[in-house]
């Protein structure tokens, strides 16, 4: 037996971690992330983001299947464009943000689709309702930060997002679509 | 020399005047409507019909262009010709300043105007949540003006006939036909 085998293993088993730990994504940039939404009213396309929100990750481009992904939109933050959308979206009949302020995705998978393209899937909560969604992610560097540009769509009957006179698709489709935008540098 | 307007200057007249009534009347009345469905729809129509006006107005000034109106009679005083040809150019001057407005508060506030759903009109200024509120005002105080002088318009085009007995509310009817 090789007395240096467990020296070996040893110095092997310490600096894995230490690697892995070099390259992983994690610490977010907030001000420059942003959440976006699109959808259809009256035929026209009308767009809006979301001013706050809360983003965890740990993304290691090595080893993607281990990666995870959560965010927590503040759905009071909404912004429509004017002032009078915003309090009608937060109100009763949309997000009813008193009741359910947050709506959340957290990631249970993420497949590496070839090149700087990867696929997370993940659970869709907002206002007590969850969905499976999936989102092609675009994964690219500079110098130690990460940007991952994504988007998905929903359809926000599954949500009971817009209820009431709104539950109709005739003024506001059904059909949602957001567009993310992470900038993420490796941890210390 | 005819003392009549053409039967199209006649047509794009009336067509212009129901038009106006409704795009007034549905603006005054959807502007302090809650937030609802109903509200959207009577927004777009409102863009619909005030985009067609617009180009009412361009056809209508192509057509004054090419065929002169009649002269006003020459029983009016010519300070009364003054008055009348300065209210009409107002009057011109308001059907092509309150679509612009409304045209630039649709971009300010981020809602496109897509005519009749279908052909997007494009966008004149970026997102200004502020600058989109002031256009708003300013599309309103103008609509408040047009129907003021719209009035004022109904209103002269009736004294003159009936108290001046000047033969000129006649050369706007759509029932006379001018004699040859």
């Amino acid at each position: 037996m090789n007395r240096f085998a467990p020296a070996l293993a040893l110095a092997l088993t310490s600096a894995l971690p230490l690697a892995a730990h070099a390259v992983e994504y994690n610490q977010i940039h907030a001000d420059r992330s942003a959440i976006d939404f699109s959808y259809q009213q009256m035929g026209v396309t009308m767009d809006g983001k979301f001013r706050k929100f809360a983003t965890q990750l740990n993304f290691d481009p090595a080893k993607p299947a281990a990666a995870r992904a959560a965010f927590d939109v503040d759905l009071a933050s909404i912004d429509t464009g004017s002032g009078e959308a915003d309090q009608e979206a937060a109100g009763k009949l949309w997000f009813n943000t008193k009741a359910f302020p947050v709506a959340r995705f957290a990631s249970s998978s993420v497949k590496a689709l070839g090149g700087n393209r990867f696929e997370v899937a993940g659970k869709l909560t907002i206002k007590g309702r969850t969905q499976d969604v999936v989102a092609p992610v675009t994964f690219t560097t500079q110098g130690n930060q990460g940007a991952f540009d994504g988007a998905f769509s929903f359809k926000r009957a599954d949500f009971a997002i817009g209820e009431g006179p709104w539950a109709a698709f005739d003024t506001v489709a059904n059909e949602i679509r957001i567009k993310f935008h992470v900038i993420a540098a490796t941890g210390k | 020399m005819t003392t009549h307007y053409t039967a199209t200057a006649k047509g794009l007249h009336w067509l212009m005047a129901i038009l106006l009534f409704g795009l007034l009347a549905l603006g005054f009345y959807m502007s302090d409507l809650p937030l609802s469905p109903q509200k959207l729809k009577l927004y777009s129509w409102h863009k619909w019909a005030g985009v067609t006006a617009f180009l009412l107005v361009a056809l209508r000034l192509l057509w004054r262009a090419a065929q002169r109106p009649p002269a006003l009679p020459d029983s009016m005083s010519k300070i009364l010709q003054r008055a009348s040809q300065a209210g009409h150019l107002a009057l011109y001057l308001l059907m092509i300043a309150i679509p612009v407005s409304g045209w630039l508060m649709s971009s300010a506030k981020g809602f496109q105007t897509v005519w009749f759903g279908v052909l997007p009109i494009p966008d004149l200024i970026g997102r200004n949540r502020e600058l989109g509120d002031l256009l708003a005002l300013v599309h309103q105080a103008l609509a408040l003006l047009l129907a003021a002088l719209v009035a004022g318009h109904v209103a002269a085009a009736l004294k003159h006939h009936f108290f001046d007995q000047i033969d000129i509310l006649t050369r706007m009817s759509p029932l006379h036909r001018p004699e040859n």
